[in-house]
């Protein structure tokens, strides 16, 4: 899929941009593999093109979610008390907010670039992330190898990159799969109701128009399949490869739930 | 700590995270570049003496501090500000809106848990077998599917096979039609937003209860009832599944998150009149001050369900120590 991305201008049998006023609504041929959409667009060049941006901020808000988590777990289980419980708590307060819904408003309310969406994905998906990284902290934290280190008078800021980052970051990578797929559903889900990315060609824009141009009710399923399968190809392949690598690296996760981290 | 401390503490939590609900939208709706309350009075729709009442209604000519105070002292009391696109007071707008979101919600939420726990509980007990693979796999695509898809999929059957509606709550011939038309027509539009609903939902129930009930069988409780001789449908009914219902309650009431907004897409889908399409309609409407008040009203309704859940939870199960 990732190739597909890439790959998409060498692949692609249509420039996704380009409008054909005599093959509008066409179903599927031999000319146009999947169909046309209500202005002519090739449906098969739009899902290969759509992959770049909903792969994009997957990726893109997954990173700033790792970090901002990562960051403020780390920062709560290693420095305890104070700092742990008031961050502790803000956590728990993204955790509850129901954050799609939030991400709607707040994309609503700031204009829908490409860096908003990418920003508003990322600052609501780190919760997870910063649970598992800070309840993995506090088991490094009185290791003998992290005691060793204070006492031979080694700085916070060392200890915490050359002893429990190295040996918490495992589970961030797990995890970081589980967030993808989170994103790419997110990101999909904006981009339909008309408040994410809708300018740049993606998944969710294209079910977006399917939706709003009335092709839906018309029964032309060509155009509204092939998007929403690379969804859930896209968001199951990420979450089965969280799921696995979780598995691997979490060894109190006996056969645990893919959704108690998610 | 006893029961009722630990009633309070959570409750005195609960309250706290509903207050840094209100000053969030406090700082979006008010601080924020481009602000609706900015961009308000470039509305060219406005009167001159609405402008002035509005200014009057959200305090702009006092200091911050104190509009921040009168805004929390409003939301309190109820006062959630007038609609720009209704021209009435928000909780008049939100309130119907909120019975009907309940009325789809609350019956497919019933629904995916019984279902989704159901055949958790089928696929665990036979870990490993097609049929837990089956179970596992199908909820893992239910999960994966999103919801706004699943609608539309829907949606392009029943145009074309017909028989149930696809749009709306209730038919333009059964509006005023005798109650039981009205019921029977509500009824039948329900039926496909709530299949979403329930569908989409249904498999992170299915998993959780699954891995729930495979963690109970590891218990050496179970095998030393094996070893007494008790058999596995006696086992299954009065010591498993009762067991491993406890955690899922919790992680049912995070999950209360995920369902809202499964709800906000499928309502808006189907346009069924719930909060979701009211906050669809209002973001194009520009009518923030009822986007305000639904994200107000969702987040409290997600907070008190993660309250009771949380307390249901220290009820249910003695070993839950009071921390």
């Amino acid at each position: 899929m990732v190739l597909m991305a890439i790959l998409a201008p060498y692949i692609s049998p249509y420039n996704p941009n380009q409008i054909d006023p005599n093959a509008i609504l066409q179903g599927p041929s031999f000319h146009h593999l999947l169909g046309t959409n209500e202005v002519g667009q090739d449906i098969l060049s739009l899902v290969i093109w759509g992959s770049r941006v909903s792969l994009l901020v997957g990726f893109l808000a997954t990173a700033v979610a790792i970090t901002v988590g990562t960051t403020i777990g780390v920062a709560a289980g290693y420095f305890g008390t104070a700092a742990d419980e008031v961050l502790m708590r803000l956590t728990d307060f993204f955790l509850v907010v129901p954050a799609v819904v939030l991400a709607i408003i707040v994309a609503a309310l700031l204009g829908n670039s490409l860096l908003n969406v990418v920003l508003i994905i990322g600052l609501l998906s780190w919760p997870p992330t910063a649970r598992i990284v800070r309840s993995s902290t506090l088991v490094y934290k009185h290791a003998p190898f992290v005691e060793a280190s204070k006492v031979a008078g080694a700085s916070s800021i060392h200890i915490l990159r050359t002893h429990i980052l190295p040996n918490v970051m495992p589970l961030v990578y797990a995890n970081t799969a589980l967030t993808i797929a989170n994103a790419i559903f997110t990101q999909s889900a904006l981009v339909f109701l008309g408040v994410g990315d809708i300018n740049n060609i993606s998944w969710g824009q294209t079910l977006h128009f399917a939706y709003s141009s009335g092709a839906i009710t018309a029964g032309d399923y060509w155009y509204a399949i092939p998007p929403g399968l690379m969804i859930v190809l896209a968001v199951l392949g990420f979450a089965l490869a969280g799921y696995s690598l979780d598995e691997a690296f979490n060894p109190r996760l006996k056969g645990g739930s893919v959704f108690g981290s998610a | 700590m006893g029961m009722g401390r630990y009633v309070i503490k959570r409750a005195a939590s609960s309250v706290l995270t509903f207050f840094v609900t209100v000053a969030l939208t406090f700082v979006l709706f008010r601080l924020l570049p481009g602000n609706p309350v900015q961009l308000l009075f470039r509305n060219p729709e406005l009167t001159q003496a609405e402008i002035r009442e509005l200014s009057t209604q959200f305090g702009l000519n006092k200091p911050l501090w104190l509009q921040f105070i009168l805004y929390i002292r409003n939301v309190f009391l109820g006062n959630w500000g007038i609609s720009f696109y209704y021209r009435s007071p928000v909780t008049e707008v939100l309130f119907p809106a909120l019975l009907n979101s309940v009325i789809l919600i609350l019956p497919a939420t019933v629904l995916a848990i019984v279902i989704g726990a159901g055949l958790g509980v089928l696929a665990g007990w036979k870990r490993g077998s097609y049929t837990d693979v089956g179970v596992l796999s199908s909820s893992l695509v239910l999960y994966a599917i999103p919801t706004f898809w699943l609608g539309i999929l829907l949606i392009m059957i029943f145009v074309k096979v017909g028989g149930l509606p696809v749009s709306g709550m209730v038919s333009i011939t059964a509006v005023n039609g005798p109650p039981l038309q009205y019921l029977v027509s509500v009824l039948r539009h329900m039926i496909l937003p709530m299949l979403t609903l329930t569908l989409v939902t249904l498999g992170q129930f299915t998993i959780i209860m699954r891995s729930s009930i495979i963690g109970e069988l590891t218990e050496d409780y179970v095998v030393a009832a094996y070893s007494k001789g008790l058999t596995s449908s006696w086992l299954l009914r009065k010591h498993v599944v009762p067991n491993a219902l406890l955690p899922t309650i919790s992680i049912i009431a995070i999950s209360i998150g995920t369902v809202v907004a499964g709800a906000v897409l499928t309502e808006t889908v189907f346009s069924w009149p719930g909060v979701g399409s009211l906050i669809y309609d209002s973001i194009f409407r520009r009518d923030y001050p009822v986007l305000q008040g639904a994200f107000l009203i969702i987040a409290l309704f997600v907070i008190a369900a993660n309250f009771v859940a949380d307390i249901m939870y220290a009820y249910l199960d003695p070993r839950v120590k009071y921390s």
